[in-house]
């Protein structure tokens, strides 16, 4: 049985216990059996239909958490770069740091990827949306991937607009002389960060088009999901760190 | 098998072959080091006359082994998807084909990194930490050239190995685990994996990103890390104010941590056998668990300490200082959770046990001089002497090594369904516990004189230098008896694979799942170290017993 996007809360019912029966004392709807905090009789691992799902989230979750620590690095470097120096002759202490004038389409692009972030969204949901998944389980059709693929279209399409216009920003930069090569640790660290980034993108722009293609040739829904699923939270997760990386290097210049 | 095999266990197994051959390889370049040292104007065979710059070669590629491929991979990886989907009770791991591609690339990273040594120019010379701005210049070494891009490409896919690996890791003991097996079930194992796959995950993507800078630094004419005017070998290199302390911070962010990735399985695996071989339950469960977690944690805010001397802020030292000598409390909480479980306690004592014992004695004798190091004032005088040699070997190297020999010889049932010999296992565990001490030992003392590592010979004009020689000699002796003891081992873990005695089901009435031979899918109802000492017999209940004391 596939994920759906609304679980059923099965309730767990109160037995009429009848006239003069006695209370039910298993599976009690609230409260412990009375043996405390219930520590050891939890039931660990999940099963049922979310378990592939969750095991692939958290795949997805723990390789980002890697990925997040690269991206600090990088990050304090920037910071640490741009506060050393070293002292000439006469004592002055001398900073090698020049602020770069960010080009400014890095804002559209940045637009794009938030846009696109969105319309990963979207995608997302079709494929959770409860009756066409059931639908989909039953064998009816495909309707969710029907509402699903062209929202993966759009958010491929803006993807590759970003990077685009991540290109356009370097060759501007370029054109104004601002090579890697220049003597500017600023420059550096733009291109580096940009550079990465937009390489993480590529291999974002990597897995939705392999989603866009398993939509329609993995058999089961529940891999449809998995596939539409993870790579969504790495797209999110890539646009949120933008974010940060954009601010980083348009105001703390 | 299959070359590509996705199986867990067949994975252990070739972990531990890859850090049998980069022990093996390891081994001897020490040895070719400390024959150097007594005789340096000695040509050693195939190698011929020792160049200073060889000697720094030796240096770097013995530790560059030893902690990336050796105490990274053995016993972290080798052991853990050789056991731990057992012991949790799951069939498989969470992502196999991650798991799989992890360890070739592990594999790739060591054929280059042993590959940089036949190129023209020879390996990198900078050592196992590869500080700028002497990484950074070519024209800083022979091996600074190709050795060194070789050394940064071998590092760059091994961190990258490791991530892999560390998310198949953590997504199967939080995702895997068979039901009823809670957090305060799980064999200490798994908690010692569980913490570090953890540091794994966040210190090698930040050793990465410091490997990629240094590249770059290399070779597209960055400064991140090459001070302005530097002059090095009569050249002038710098290029803008790069700062040589911004990898250090970096590298140790990853170092101080890969110290606990390297030791923590082994504090697992010798509560699990103390546990066993004593008969007795691990006291205060949660306690030393939770002190595993707390060793992890803090073993990531204590890089500083390895950096006192290297101009960093001595404010920052003295605040680097008291983090570190905190990690003294949860290891000492840890030793005494030990230290209680064996104090009366139905002792048994085979080979694995004798080597979890050597496990404990190594933690501490190496670990009593961490709070002495941990003080800017003494590190200031003993930081470039041997006795940071001596302290880092026996605390980590020989603690570590000494949990691997541990688990070898508990598993080994598992991986040949034969029991090694046990009268080769104790000529093997005395013989390396005495040479272990007769080399690390003494180093303490010879770098309380002065000596300073990283030197290839004793030369100049200090006056203790003369009264070093002796010592320096014993201490290479007994490292070629170290080295020779390991050839009964090699000889124990063939002939026992081959002609050994049968293992039984359960060869060390252990209470893990590991030893549940299959076919069961009952859910977990007891914890993991469950023992009746009593003078009647050895009553245990293994986690895969249906328990019948429910009611």
């Amino acid at each position: 049985m596939p994920a759906t996007f609304t679980r059923n809360q099965v309730e767990i019912e109160r037995k009429d216990p009848g006239i003069g029966g006695k209370p039910p004392l298993d599976r009690r709807p609230t409260g412990g059996g009375g043996d405390g905090e219930n520590w050891d009789n939890h039931p660990q691992g999940r099963r049922g239909p979310r378990e592939l799902l969750i095991r692939y989230r958290l795949g997805v979750l723990f390789a980002l958490a890697g990925d997040l620590m690269f991206f600090v690095a990088l990050v304090s470097a920037f910071f640490v770069r741009q506060s050393t120096g070293h002292f000439d002759i006469h004592d002055n202490f001398i900073n090698d740091w020049r602020p770069l004038a960010v080009p400014h389409i890095l804002w559209l692009n940045t637009a794009f990827l938030l846009l696109s972030s969105a319309t990963m969204e979207m995608a997302r949901r079709q494929l959770f949306h409860e009756i066409d998944v059931m639908e989909e389980w039953l064998g009816l059709g495909r309707p969710a991937v029907k509402r699903a693929a062209p929202w993966l279209v759009t958010t491929l399409a803006l993807g590759v607009m970003f990077l685009a216009g991540q290109w356009i920003a370097w060759l501007q930069l370029v054109h104004e002389g601002f090579r890697f090569t220049a003597p500017d640790p600023s420059s550096h660290f733009f291109y580096l960060i940009t550079g990465i980034h937009g390489i993480h993108l590529m291999l974002g722009i990597c897995g939705l088009t392999a989603a866009l293609v398993g939509l329609f040739t993995l058999k089961k829904i529940q891999f449809r999901q998995v596939a539409v699923d993870t790579v969504s939270w790495y797209w999110h997760t890539m646009g949120l760190f933008w974010i940060f990386l954009f601010v980083l290097l348009e105001f703390f210049q | 098998m299959k070359v590509f095999t996705t199986n867990h266990r067949s994975l252990g197994i070739l972990y531990l072959y890859l850090a049998l051959a980069a022990v093996v390889v390891g081994t001897l370049l020490s040895l070719l080091m400390r024959v150097h040292r007594v005789w340096p104007d000695a040509a050693i065979p195939f190698f011929g006359l020792m160049k200073p710059e060889d000697y720094l070669a030796l240096v770097t590629i013995h530790g560059t082994l030893m902690i990336f491929f050796v105490l990274t991979t053995a016993p972290q990886s080798g052991f853990a998807n050789l056991v731990l989907p057992a012991q949790i009770g799951a069939r498989r791991m969470a992502f196999p084909k991650i798991n799989v591609a992890g360890f070739w690339l592990t594999a790739v990273a060591f054929l280059v990194l042993i590959s940089s040594a036949h190129f023209h120019g020879g390996a990198a010379i900078s050592g196992w930490t590869s500080y700028p701005p002497l990484s950074a210049v070519p024209a800083a070494g022979p091996g600074q050239g190709l050795g060194m891009d070789l050394w940064l490409v071998s590092i760059g896919i091994f961190c990258l190995a490791q991530w892999l690996s560390a998310v198949n890791m953590l997504a199967t003991i939080l995702g895997e685990r068979r039901v009823g097996m809670t957090w305060s079930r799980l064999p200490m194992t798994v908690w010692a994996w569980l913490v570090t796959s953890i540091l794994t995950l966040l210190v090698f993507a930040v050793l990465l990103a410091a490997v990629i800078l240094l590249f770059s630094d290399r070779h597209f004419g960055s400064s991140f890390f090459v001070p302005a005017r530097d002059l090095i070998n009569g050249q002038i290199v710098g290029r803008g104010d790069g700062s040589p302390l911004l990898w250090l911070h970096l590298f140790w962010f990853f170092g101080h941590p890969e110290v606990y990735i390297a030791v923590l399985p082994g504090m697992g695996l010798a509560t699990s056998l103390f546990a066993n071989f004593s008969r007795r339950s691990v006291p205060a469960y949660r306690v030393m668990a939770g002190m595993l977690v707390a060793i992890g944690l803090l073993g990531l805010v204590v890089w500083g300490h390895h950096m006192f001397v290297s101009g960093m802020n001595p404010y920052a030292g003295t605040a680097f200082a008291l983090t570190t000598m905190a990690i003294a409390v949860p290891s000492t909480v840890e030793v005494i959770g030990w230290l209680a479980m064996l104090w009366g306690g139905g002792l048994r004592l085979p080979t694995p046990m004798l080597f979890a014992l050597g496990f404990l004695s190594f933690f501490i004798t190496g670990g009593l001089t961490g709070p002495l190091l941990a003080q800017p004032a003494l590190d200031a005088y003993l930081h470039n002497t041997f006795f940071v040699v001596a302290h880092f070997h026996l605390v980590m190297a020989m603690a570590g090594i000494f949990s691997v020999f541990a688990g070898v010889y508990y598993w080994f049932p598992l991986m040949t369904g034969r029991v090694m010999n046990e009268t080769l296992g104790k000529l093997h565990f005395w013989i390396t516990l005495i040479a272990a001490y007769g080399t690390f030992f003494p180093m303490h003392f010879a770098g309380l004189a002065g000596e300073p590592r990283h030197y290839d010979r004793l030369a100049g004009t200090a006056t203790s230098f003369p009264s070093l020689v002796p010592v320096e000699r014993g201490i290479t002796f007994s490292a070629l008896l170290l080295a020779a003891a390991q050839l009964i081992f090699l000889w124990n873990v063939v002939a026992s694979a081959r002609r050994g005695r049968v293992a039984e089901a359960n060869p060390w009435q252990a209470t893990t799942l590991e030893w549940a031979n299959g076919a069961n899918v009952q859910p977990v109802v007891s914890g993991p170290y469950e023992y009746e000492l009593q003078s009647s017999g050895n009553g245990f209940h293994p986690q895969w017993e249906i328990a019948a004391k429910e009611e």
